[in-house]
Order: structure tokens, then C-alpha cells, then sequence
């Protein structure tokens, strides 16, 4: 099985890792968290009760545009920010495409040893 | 859906067949298509070239776990290889676990793959994952995640 996970996969993979990496933060996790509901927030409603300054959750937030994750929209003079699942859909279709080989693989011990 | 992979096949084998099949490198080698330079040796890495037609390129490396005879065979693999030029060492990897049991009619095997949640993020996707939910429960999930009640 993992031969094809070894190369077509591995790239998609990689393309993927910053995605993990950009999510693998408390601060950003949080962010996120509160993007996902759907609706656009500015910076100020980030910051709010928060501790965070409005420069550091600018910061978080190009991180996690940088991967996809979140997209900023004009709103009047004001950027917003929105939430996008569609780099995380990535891990299920992973473990989706390791688990199919696997059956594969099995489906092949199992012609090999009930002779 | 968990971070893991678990499958679970009856074999019309016996245990002691299946166990061969699993853990003499050849006959491994046969059914997972796998050229490897020798035996499978607890602590110890595992190296090889997949035969796969169209990936005869692509390397095998896994460090042998655990061989409990006719009971459990385990090896760890990395997850992001693909080029010679990985350092195989620093990769993160998952934990492949193959257990038999006998059976009246042979012998039942299950396998897990499992420690996707090592790889980076991975785990902080876990409750974005869910069979049935949605993304509305996926928020919640990830609320209570990140901020659980104090």
C-alpha cells in the first residue's frame, strides 16, 4: 500500500504540513475558533477580551491566511476576516486514502495465504 | 472517526501461516510488494525498495517494534517520505500494529495504524473531524477545546 502514499500522497502531504504547523498554536487555535462560526470579524472583535494586542492577532491572522485557512474581505475601509475549512478537509481524505490501501494490502495477504 | 486506522480480517489460515506471512521478510515482501535487504528484527530498522509497479523508486524504512510470536508484530514508519533525500530519522511517524487471534475456521487479524495525532496539528484537527456533525458541532467541539469551562 504505502508506496502510493509514499509519492503522490507524500506530496499532497507536504502541501498540507503548514497547514498543521499554522494550527499547532493555542493563540491561533483560538482565533480560529471564533472564525468558524461563520461570520466575518474584524480585528477589533478578535482583540475583544482578549489579551492580546490587535498588532499580535494581525500577526496570528496572516499566519493562518498564509495557509488558507482564513481570508480577509473588505468591509467598507475595514478588513474583515473569514473563516475557510476547505485545508483542513485535507487529514480526512489522508487517513481515508492510508486506510484504502491498507485494504488493499490486506485483500493481497489474504490471496497469499489461503492458498 | 478516531486519529487511528483499524481493520479487521478473518483469515482461512492458520496462525502459524499467517504469522509467516506477516514476519518472514520475504513472504512480507510478497503481499505488501516490498523488496527488503533482510529479517525483521526488534529495535532494529527495516530497509527495502517497493516493487509496486510505477514506485520501484521509492524506498522502505520502518523501525521493527514488537514480534510476539502468532500474537502481535509492530513497526513504526514515517509518514512524510517519498525522496531519498529524507532524513527518515526526523520524520514523524505512526505505529502499525498487527495482532492475530485463532479462530475456529483460522485466524482473525487486526491491524492499527495509529499516531496520525503526531504529526504536527494532526491532533488539533481531531475535533474538527466528525462523522456526522457538521460543522456546527465541529465549532462547538473546538470551543470547548480551546476554552473549557471554568
Amino acid at each position: 500500500m504505502s508506496h502510493q502514499r509514499r509519492s503522490s500522497m507524500a506530496s499532497k502531504w507536504r502541501v498540507r504540513a503548514p497547514v498543521f504547523a499554522a494550527l499547532g498554536d493555542e493563540t491561533r487555535l483560538s482565533l480560529v475558533a471564533k472564525l468558524c462560526g461563520g461570520r466575518p470579524h474584524s480585528i477589533s472583535q478578535l482583540a475583544e477580551g482578549s489579551k492580546l494586542t490587535r498588532q499580535a492577532i494581525t500577526k496570528h491572522l496572516r499566519v493562518l491566511e498564509s495557509v488558507g485557512i482564513v481570508h480577509s474581505v473588505r468591509a467598507g475601509r475595514e478588513s474583515r476576516f473569514e473563516f475557510d475549512p476547505e485545508p483542513m478537509e485535507g487529514i480526512k481524505e489522508y487517513l481515508d486514502f492510508v486506510s484504502e490501501k491498507w485494504d488493499q494490502a490486506l485483500s493481497r495477504l489474504v490471496s497469499f495465504v489461503e492458498i | 472517526m478516531d486519529n487511528r486506522i483499524e481493520k479487521r480480517i478473518e483469515l482461512k489460515a492458520p496462525l502459524s501461516r499467517v504469522w509467516r506471512a506477516l514476519t518472514d521478510h520475504r513472504e512480507f515482501g510478497e503481499w505488501f510488494r516490498v523488496k527488503l535487504d533482510g529479517p525483521f528484527v526488534p529495535g532494529q530498522i527495516s530497509r527495502g525498495q517497493i516493487t509496486y509497479p510505477g514506485y520501484e523508486h521509492v524506498k522502505w524504512e520502518a523501525v521493527v517494534q514488537k514480534m510476539e510470536p502468532e500474537r502481535l508484530f509492530s513497526f513504526t514508519w514515517p509518514h512524510y517520505s517519498g525522496d531519498s533525500k529524507t532524513d527518515y530519522s526526523k520524520e514523524p511517524s505512526t505505529l502499525v500494529e498487527f495482532r492475530l487471534e485463532k479462530t475456529s475456521s483460522g485466524t482473525l487479524l487486526l491491524l492499527t495504524e495509529s499516531g496520525f495525532d503526531k504529526i504536527p496539528g494532526v491532533r488539533r484537527l481531531e475535533v474538527f473531524r466528525s462523522n456526522d456533525g457538521g460543522w456546527t458541532e465541529q465549532m462547538k467541539n473546538i470551543e470547548n477545546h480551546v476554552a473549557p469551562t471554568s
